[in-house]
């Protein structure tokens, strides 16, 4: 900055502004962890920190309040969700970089990244009225009669398939995030250099073992840091899981029960706490969910700092 | 089998999953879209845009409030989550560029562009919603814009880095200060960038739903005083998708229609304007 711009009066006043509304990204932060904390100051000093994390109990009646089975919820939808985004979020990074001829390269990435933009209330809707039903009658029993009676893997299929339960609602959220995964995987592929490609086919590589050995090897950083992101995004998804999900406070195993996830419990019971500890209890669990959610995409944030570095060196 | 052909077909597997993974990110957009386009086509009505909705369980009726009052919510976010974003980028790509403090803020801003936006409902609940007593709709407005900013300020604070420092200069030789140089000059320069991001960033807070659940609520009833509860069409698809009626239903796919298009169409522009200008 050249000196001679701080002596102008109002070069100062518009330096100041533009501060002061850079600032405000700071202030928000705090300021909602601050309300966040102090809202939820009455659930933390009836229930404490871990008591609150370890109780299964929700039940506004009783006042008696934990987020155990709001976590676990949220746990089990995203972690599965990520298991069945991730195979295909990379496939069609590897497909986008080495497969498609150059023509289809542009307009696929665009395609899939638009799944990105549609609304999450759209993702809802069209899983209760459409992916659901296709589910209870078609896959979900599908699933029960092959895996039902396998030992150890049968506990995840037991139950009657409705629909409205944890598989359906982490299908939608896999597709959700597939688009967050596979473009970032993508521009990781791309950054490596094709120098380092070339030398590995010279030896007598196939194409897949290009891709295995040399391409997602350079690239892991960028990769990991795309799936923490997803993970991110996953954990605070409320109105696409919120329409499939149910709303029901208890550990489940199987994959055809309903459950809660944090979001959903705030979206179905924020507006209607009619007590101050209820109301109390629901801001602790948006606490909780802020403080995982901001964590995770820092953790994901400083792999792709990483990732930045280590390419662009 | 040889070594070789092991390889080969390990080659051929391994390939052929990962086309089949790219035609199910397609078969999934096509599905989707494909499902919102036939059933809004189906229920969108000329009366859908003009009249209020009808109580429940009377047929007919329309979502004009929904359609008006998330206008209203949107814009009111745009005005205010648009000048603070752009400013506060300014002073990341300008006067604060390559100090910590910058680097700081940037990466904050690209957290806070994911924390849960019901998380931001809650907290806006507590600021502006319990202390008046009553949802209104200056609450949803500013849980989108909270939203928002982070957008706008990481896309201007990068449009604005690109513009090329020599031109600053030229402007500095000519005795110009420093904010002029900015207004007049970079500000000149980054102009489709900047409103490429404020159109993605209105994509963005367009279909956003749990920021509004609790804080501009809903209202069946036609109203654009944002100091009153106001109705906007996520709110009410969710509310109507919920519902026992089979009209409901219908018109939640309408709205969905609308929302969605909308949405896509604004992406789609910025998409191609970026591909048009950067390239």
């Amino acid at each position: 900055m050249p000196r001679t711009a701080k002596k102008n009066p109002v070069d100062n006043i518009f330096s100041l502004v533009t501060a002061a509304a850079s600032f405000s990204v700071i202030i928000l932060i705090i300021g909602i962890l601050y309300v966040l904390v102090s809202e939820s100051s009455l659930a933390i000093g009836r229930f404490g920190i871990w008591k609150f994390l370890s109780s299964t109990d929700w039940d506004p009646v009783k006042e008696s309040f934990g987020a155990l089975t709001n976590v676990y919820g949220t746990a089990f939808t995203t972690l599965l969700s990520l298991v069945i985004a991730i195979p295909v979020a990379i496939g069609i990074a590897i497909f986008v970089t080495e497969i498609s001829p150059n023509f289809l390269k542009g307009p696929i990435g665009a395609a899939i990244e638009l799944l990105a933009a549609i609304p999450s209330i759209i993702y809802g809707m069209w899983g209760l009225f459409t992916l659901s039903p296709i589910m209870s009658n078609h896959i979900e029993p599908f699933l029960k009669k092959i895996f039902g009676s396998v030992p150890l893997v049968g506990i995840l299929f037991q139950g009657t398939p409705m629909g409205i339960d944890i598989l359906t609602a982490s299908v939608i959220l896999s597709i959700m995030i597939i688009p967050f995964t596979a473009s970032i995987s993508r521009d990781s592929f791309n950054l490596t250099p094709s120098v380092v490609k070339e030398s590995a086919y010279a030896i007598g590589a196939t194409k897949w073992e290009v891709v295995k050995n040399v391409v997602i090897p350079y690239s892991k950083l960028g990769v990991f840091g795309g799936i923490v992101l997803s993970l991110g995004r996953a954990l605070g998804e409320t109105m696409a899981v919120a329409f499939v999900l149910g709303n029901n406070h208890r550990i489940t195993t199987s994959l055809f029960d309903a459950a809660a996830t944090i979001t959903v419990t705030l979206a179905n019971e924020f507006a209607e706490a009619d007590t101050d500890i209820y109301l109390s209890s629901l801001f602790y669990l948006a606490l909780v969910l802020f403080v995982m959610s901001f964590i995770t995409l820092a953790i994901a944030k400083f792999f792709l700092l990483r990732a930045e570095k280590k390419y662009s060196r | 089998m040889t070594r070789e052909q092991i390889r080969k077909t390990e080659g051929i597997i391994a390939l052929t999953l990962s086309t089949l993974a790219a035609f199910l990110g397609l078969f999934w957009l096509v599905f989707i879209l494909g499902d919102v386009l036939v059933h809004g086509i189906k229920a969108l009505k000329l009366s859908l845009f003009l009249n209020d909705p009808a109580p429940p369980g009377v047929e007919g009726g329309g979502l004009r409030n929904a359609f008006v009052g998330q206008l209203l919510i949107t814009v009111c976010a745009t005005l205010i989550g648009v000048p603070v974003g752009v400013l506060g980028g300014t002073f990341l790509a300008e006067y604060a560029r390559g100090r910590r403090i910058a680097r700081l803020i940037s990466v904050l801003s690209d957290i806070m562009v994911s924390v849960p936006s019901i998380v931001i409902g809650t907290f806006i609940y507590a600021v502006l919603v319990r202390p008046i007593g009553h949802f209104n709709g200056w609450a949803g407005a500013v849980a989108l814009s909270i939203i928002m900013i982070p957008v706008v300020l990481r896309t201007t604070e990068d449009m604005l880095s690109l513009v090329p420092w020599t031109l600053r200069e030229a402007a500095f030789a000519l005795g110009a200060p420093y904010y002029k140089v900015i207004t007049q000059v970079v500000y000149r320069g980054a102009a489709t960038g900047i409103l490429t991001g404020i159109l993605l960033s209105i994509a963005r807070v367009a279909g956003e739903t749990a920021p509004l659940l609790f804080t501009s609520f809903n209202n069946s009833f036609f109203s654009v005083d944002m100091k009153q509860p106001v109705a906007s069409l996520t709110v009410t698809i969710f509310q109507y998708a919920m519902g026992p009626y089979d009209n409901w239903h219908a018109q939640a796919w309408a709205a969905a229609f609308v929302i969605t298009v909308f949405i896509l169409l604004l992406t789609i522009t910025g998409r191609l304007i970026i591909k048009w200008r950067y390239k």
